[in-house]
């Protein structure tokens, strides 16, 4: 049965930001697989450790410097880390840009 | 190292700010990456000033994931940033230092405090601020890279 499960777990295609691909061996995407945005983050992070302490807190929340997307949509709008992953999804990582005049 | 700005960006830039005076006013600036020293600016994306404040910016992340993908579909990249300080000197402030992303990127502010508008560039790295000469070029002239 978990066999079952584990087959239909989605692997999307994550879009890496510039600043990030150093992590991933200069990839401009990385392929991960899970059900939710948390899961596939997991994912990440047994291959390249160092995405994810850039996008994650140590409390284990989404960094507020860094917005995520699934396809278009902000994930602090779609349950955030619990966001729900399906085949065919593209993940994207963008660093937030922002600053002021002091 | 220089960034070469064309004209007719440096313009759409200059409209933009000014229309968002006396807010912040920001966007993207989309082109080739630095090679051989030059950094070549080809278009510039106007975004909305999130943080709507005449003393700090946000760049619309909308904006930024559809420049994103623009760009790379035309074999592109976001190469930095625009902002206006609309009271200060065009050199980035701590904030901007403090939150900048990407160390690859041009940090382009145009100040608005004298009745022309000036514009200046700076690479952002740590805490390490250094200034990357302009040329702004004719519409027609191509950046010999």
């Amino acid at each position: 049965m978990s066999d079952v499960v584990e087959a239909t777990l989605p692997t999307v295609s994550i879009r890496i930001p510039m600043i990030l691909r150093p992590q991933v061996g200069g990839a401009k995407t990385v392929d991960a697989t899970g059900a939710t945005l948390g899961a596939l983050l997991a994912d990440l992070t047994i291959r390249f450790p160092g995405v994810t302490s850039q996008v994650l807190t140590a409390d284990g929340e989404l960094h507020k410097f860094v917005n995520i997307y699934v396809n278009d949509d902000d994930v602090r709008y779609l349950g955030k880390l619990e966001a729900p992953i399906k085949s065919g999804d593209e993940v994207t990582i963008l660093p937030a840009v922002a600053g002021g005049a002091f | 190292m220089r960034l070469v700005l064309p004209q007719a960006v440096y313009d759409d830039i200059v409209d933009h700010v000014l229309t968002g005076y006396p807010l912040e006013a920001c966007g993207l600036l989309v082109g080739v990456p630095e090679q051989n020293g030059a950094t070549q600016a080809l278009r510039f994306v106007p975004s909305a000033n999130l943080a709507v404040s005449a003393l700090a910016y946000t760049i619309d992340p909308k904006v930024h994931l559809r420049a994103e993908r623009d760009a790379d579909d035309d074999d592109l990249a976001v190469i930095g940033v625009v902002h206006s300080h609309t009271h200060t000197d065009a050199f980035p402030s701590p904030t901007d230092v403090a939150a900048a992303p990407d160390p690859t990127w041009e940090y382009v502010i145009v100040s608005l405090r004298d009745p022309s508008p000036s514009l200046r560039s700076y690479r952002i790295q740590g805490d390490t601020v250094t200034e990357t000469p302009v040329e702004i070029v004719d519409r027609s002239a191509q950046a010999e890279v």
